[in-house]
């Protein structure tokens, strides 16, 4: 299929940034979208034009580092997949395809589509861990029971790659799916009870210092989510916050 | 030099521990006087830079990626190994040795194998501990399953997605020392060289992959965690990125490299569709705990499957041939990942190929949806079900085993795997070869460590299935972490090391000509046109089977590549910028001088070995036939152009186990 490409094209950070239009040629519906880009790039280079910058990894939907905005949706049409996953089958022969890279005043552009998520990691930073220290002493992985359900759940929670899709896609770039769900990962465990309440607090605190805006329960985030993080953890974060503020 | 394997004397299950209660360790108040650089944040450097931190030592880690957890051990699927025996099915840490020896077709070496499988233990134990959410029973005790290559259930997993777990545990043990400083985390930059002072490794040069800056950085040991060289193929089930510069750098620097060409070809993986395919996508092995494997019986049916003319799911049981069972009753679809692939190779050359390319062979669920419908239907006291019901019910037990797995599969694939076979077929995954280290995981330049994929120790010519989460995490959360003590030990008067010195002008000097040599060449051809054609040559001649003709020809034509390459390669942009064909370019150039050293080291291996099959040194019914006179490491020293590397050889003693020929039969 032949398509038109409208991309963001910015220079660098304190670049202005504009849309720039492109032309791609015999593209098979088998191609993921990142194939499309690589097909585009070398026909850049072809010409002596500089290639589109844009994030990518492991390719196969797990690393989070792909993270384009595509005709308005966080990781284009499809559902449950990343922009490496998304097939050339989604779309139609004689398409305008919107590119944009993830839009969030805490995710800076570094390059085209490429942007700086390091937000997240400063989040993690403050406490989204459990505070153990290696060794070859700790208890047995059997001595404490945990039920399927919590496990399930957990594990759940825990699938988030930290790709961003929610912030892109949330109206008021609001990072609380991204959170509740590293949130809920550790209240579920009975590991993390023992620092529950200064890790909601401290993580909620350094995610409004980042920048993201508050929830205001549309949704659209879980329907993002190319994981299917649900909201009920966005819930559980907010009871575990209120239950951390009550308690001090 | 002589090659010291330094692997301590005494009985093989005392070793360690009486290596650990002699070995110099260092004062706390030392070690925050003591920098470590850690290159690379996969399971082994995330999991040794968090445990460094915890020791005292000031760590700096470097990634390409824009996060530690974006490293591509987030993409293993299947499970970790570990010696627990929690389903009192006979496992010991003997057995989980025994069985890595063998896996690996008896050329690792024993000492370190054992410690490996010693630790397994204790990294469940750890990572319960850090919240990783292991999958569980309804009692709330953990969960194993069965890989290929053994008879045990000691497999621990979370859904398909255990690599990723197990890194984001590491990774969360980084953010606790990252956010006490204890941590500096270097996110997108890529190391380029290693720099060495006095015979001994003193920092690293970088590049800022935004800035496109050059920055020295100084340390009193470099650890080298930088993952496997599949990318050497192209198409590989390895990352976009993942590369062998790091690894290559510090062997032009004197470290040798080991068993290039054991490489692993897993035998579960999408097949391709097309030219412009970037990369080849895994579907854990541990689908074949419940897949069948099987290609049709007469070359009929396959024309008529080809040609859209006959369905899978049409042909009767007496029409499939289920090659595994058949040749391997005992282990049957859970041999090894070397035996699988090259069993897929064996009938797809014969013709029995299942799709357009003749390169597919189907992996079945039909019968596991029966047997768990079956079980699901009696534990729900439902009476005389349908079989429809029965299929919907085992249908619904293998999507909460492997449902992600399936719907990836789905996506990439655009069929429905819960009602037609998937399709699969053997790719590059991971590499046994690496930099040579001792038991101390040391390379032959002192203070330089190289640990997880990146060494070579402890798979030999194969790795069994979840045994790479496992080293890595051995590696970086209970061996590094000691042995390194040792070396730094002599270290506490050194003082803060100095990047204003000759060594490190040198080096910066040598890597920034390099990147204004790639930029002001402007060539003619991409560094992709490159990248790919060495692939070819790769997959063709020092891929599933080997021989001595294509490999020689192979060593010209890379060499013939690698001098193109330097004279028409193009990049675009600037050195000043973030510019990932020029990162690209020099990953690909180090790929190309690899590329040769492997192929030459399979042309002197005259044997077939786990991953290594010589054509020439087959079993009668197509089995690897191993040489005696092979069992031992070999060590490259780099002399320049890779045609002129050194061999050296680590003689491979087995005193704790008897080397056999070794059958799954």
């Amino acid at each position: 299929m032949n398509l038109t490409l409208k991309i963001w094209r910015q220079l660098d950070a304190s670049d202005k940034g504009k849309m720039v239009d492109y032309k791609v040629t015999e593209i098979s519906e088998h191609m993921s979208f990142l194939e499309m880009m690589d097909v585009l790039n070398e026909q850049l280079i072809a010409s002596g034009k500089e290639p589109v910058a844009f994030d990518h990894d492991c390719r196969e939907g797990i690393c989070g580092m792909c993270s384009m905005y595509i005709n308005g949706e966080a990781h284009g049409p499809d559902r449950g997949v990343t922009t490496c996953q998304l097939h050339m089958r989604m779309f139609k022969d004689g398409d305008t395809i919107t590119i944009e890279p993830f839009r969030a005043a805490a995710f800076p552009v570094i390059k085209d589509l490429v942007v700086d998520r390091s937000a997240f990691d400063r989040i993690q930073h403050s406490g989204g861990y459990i505070s153990v220290n290696t060794s070859g002493n700790t208890q047995d992985a059997n001595a404490t029971l945990i039920s399927k359900t919590a496990a399930d759940k957990a594990m759940d929670a825990a699938t988030c790659i930290g790709c961003g899709a929610c912030v892109a896609t949330c109206k008021n770039s609001s990072a609380m799916l991204f959170v509740g769900a590293k949130v809920s990962q550790y209240a579920l465990l009975p590991q993390g009870q023992v620092e529950a309440t200064d890790r909601v607090m401290n993580m909620v605190h350094q995610m409004d210092l980042e920048g993201f805006g508050n929830c205001t329960n549309t949704g659209a985030c879980e329907i993002e989510c190319p994981k299917g993080i649900s909201l009920e953890n966005i819930a559980r974060m907010n009871r575990e916050f209120l239950k951390a503020s009550v308690k001090g | 030099m002589a090659l010291n394997s330094k692997v301590p004397h005494g009985p093989l299950k005392d070793k360690w521990t009486d290596y650990k209660n002699k070995i110099n360790l260092v004062n706390p108040a030392n070690k925050r006087h003591i920098d470590v650089i850690v290159v690379g944040t996969g399971l082994a450097g995330g999991s040794a830079a968090a445990t460094l931190a915890e020791l005292g030592y000031n760590v700096k880690s470097f990634a390409y990626q824009d996060s530690p957890r974006r490293a591509h051990s987030i993409a293993a699927q299947g499970g970790i190994n570990a010696a627990k025996n929690y389903q009192g099915d006979g496992d010991s840490t003997y057995r989980l040795f025994y069985d890595t020896v063998k896996g690996g077709d008896y050329r690792s070496r024993e000492a370190n194998v054992y410690r490996l499988a010693e630790v397994s233990a204790n990294i469940i134990d750890q990572c319960v501990a850090q919240g990783v959410p292991f999958a569980r029973d309804y009692g709330g005790l953990l969960d194993n399953r069965s890989f290929g290559g053994v008879l045990v259930s000691r497999t621990f997993y979370a859904k398909g997605q255990t690599g990723q777990q197990l890194l984001l545990g590491a990774y969360s043990a980084m953010n606790r020392q990252i956010a006490r400083g204890k941590i500096e985390m270097f996110n997108r930059h890529e190391m380029l060289d290693v720099v060495v002072v006095d015979g001994k490794a003193r920092g690293i040069i970088a590049r800022n992959l935004v800035t496109g800056e050059i920055e020295r950085h100084s340390a009193h040991a470099v650890v080298i965690a930088s993952g496997g060289y599949g990318n050497v193929y192209f198409l590989s089930t390895n990352a976009m990125g993942s590369n062998v510069t790091a690894g290559w750098k510090v062997h032009k620097k004197g470290a040798y490299f080991a068993n290039p060409c054991y490489t692993q070809i897993h035998p579960t993986c999408i097949p391709r569709s097309g030219d412009y395919q970037s990369k080849l996508t895994l579907m854990s092995e541990s689908l074949r705990n419940d897949g069948r494997i099987w290609v049709p019986k007469n070359l009929e049916d396959v024309k008529a499957i080809r040609e859209g003319k006959l369905k899978p799911t049409d042909l009767t049981e007496e029409q499939r041939d289920y090659y595994l069972e058949r040749r391997y009753p005992a282990f049957g679809n859970l041999v090894p990942r070397d035996v699988a692939s090259r069993a897929a190779k064996e009938r797809c050359d014969a013709g029995f190929g299942v799709n357009a390319t003749g390169e597919a062979v189907y992996l079945d669920f039909a019968a596991s949806f029966e047997r768990y419908g079956s079980e699901q239907a009696k534990i729900q006291n439902i009476s005389n079900p349908s079989p429809e019901k029965i299929k919907q019910l085992g249908q619904e037990i293998v999507r909460a085993k492997y449902g992600n797995l399936f719907q990836m599969y789905e996506k990439i694939v655009d069929e429905n795997p819960y009602e037609t076979p998937m399709m699969i077929y053997p790719a590059v995954h991971y590499t046994m070869g690496g930099v040579w280290v001792d038991y101390n995981l040391m390379t032959t330049i002192p203070g330089c460590y190289a640990i997880g994929e990146a060494n070579f120790s402890d798979h030999g010519a194969n790795r069994l299935g979840a045994s790479a989460l496992m080293q890595g995490l051995a590696d970086g959360y209970f061996v590094l972490p000691y042995t390194i003590g040792d070396y730094l030990s002599d270290d506490i008067r050194t003082g803060k090391i100095s990047t204003d010195t000759p060594e490190f002008d040198a080096a910066e000097k040598e890597v920034t000509e390099r990147i204004n040599f790639l930029i002001n060449n402007k060539g003619i051809h991409s560094v992709d046109h490159y990248h790919k054609k060495l692939g070819k040559i790769m997959w063709d001649k020092c891929g599933m089977s080997r021989n001595k003709e294509g490999l020689e020809e192979a060593i010209e034509e890379i060499s013939a590549l690698r001098e193109d390459f330097w004279k028409n390669v193009l990049v675009p942009g600037t050195a000043n910028e973030y510019n990932e064909q020029l990162a690209k370019a020099g990953r690909v150039a180090d790929f190309l001088e690899l590329g040769e050293l492997f192929a030459k080291d399979a042309l002197v291996r005259e044997e077939s070995a786990g991953g290594h099959f010589r054509e020439e040194y087959q079993t009668e019914d197509g089995e690897a036939k191993r040489m005696k006179e092979f069992q031992f490491v070999s060590a490259w020293e780099y002399k320049g152009e890779p045609k002129n590397a050194v061999l050296h050889k680590e003689d491979l003693a087995y005193e704790n186990i008897e080397v056999k020929e070794r059958s799954y039969k």
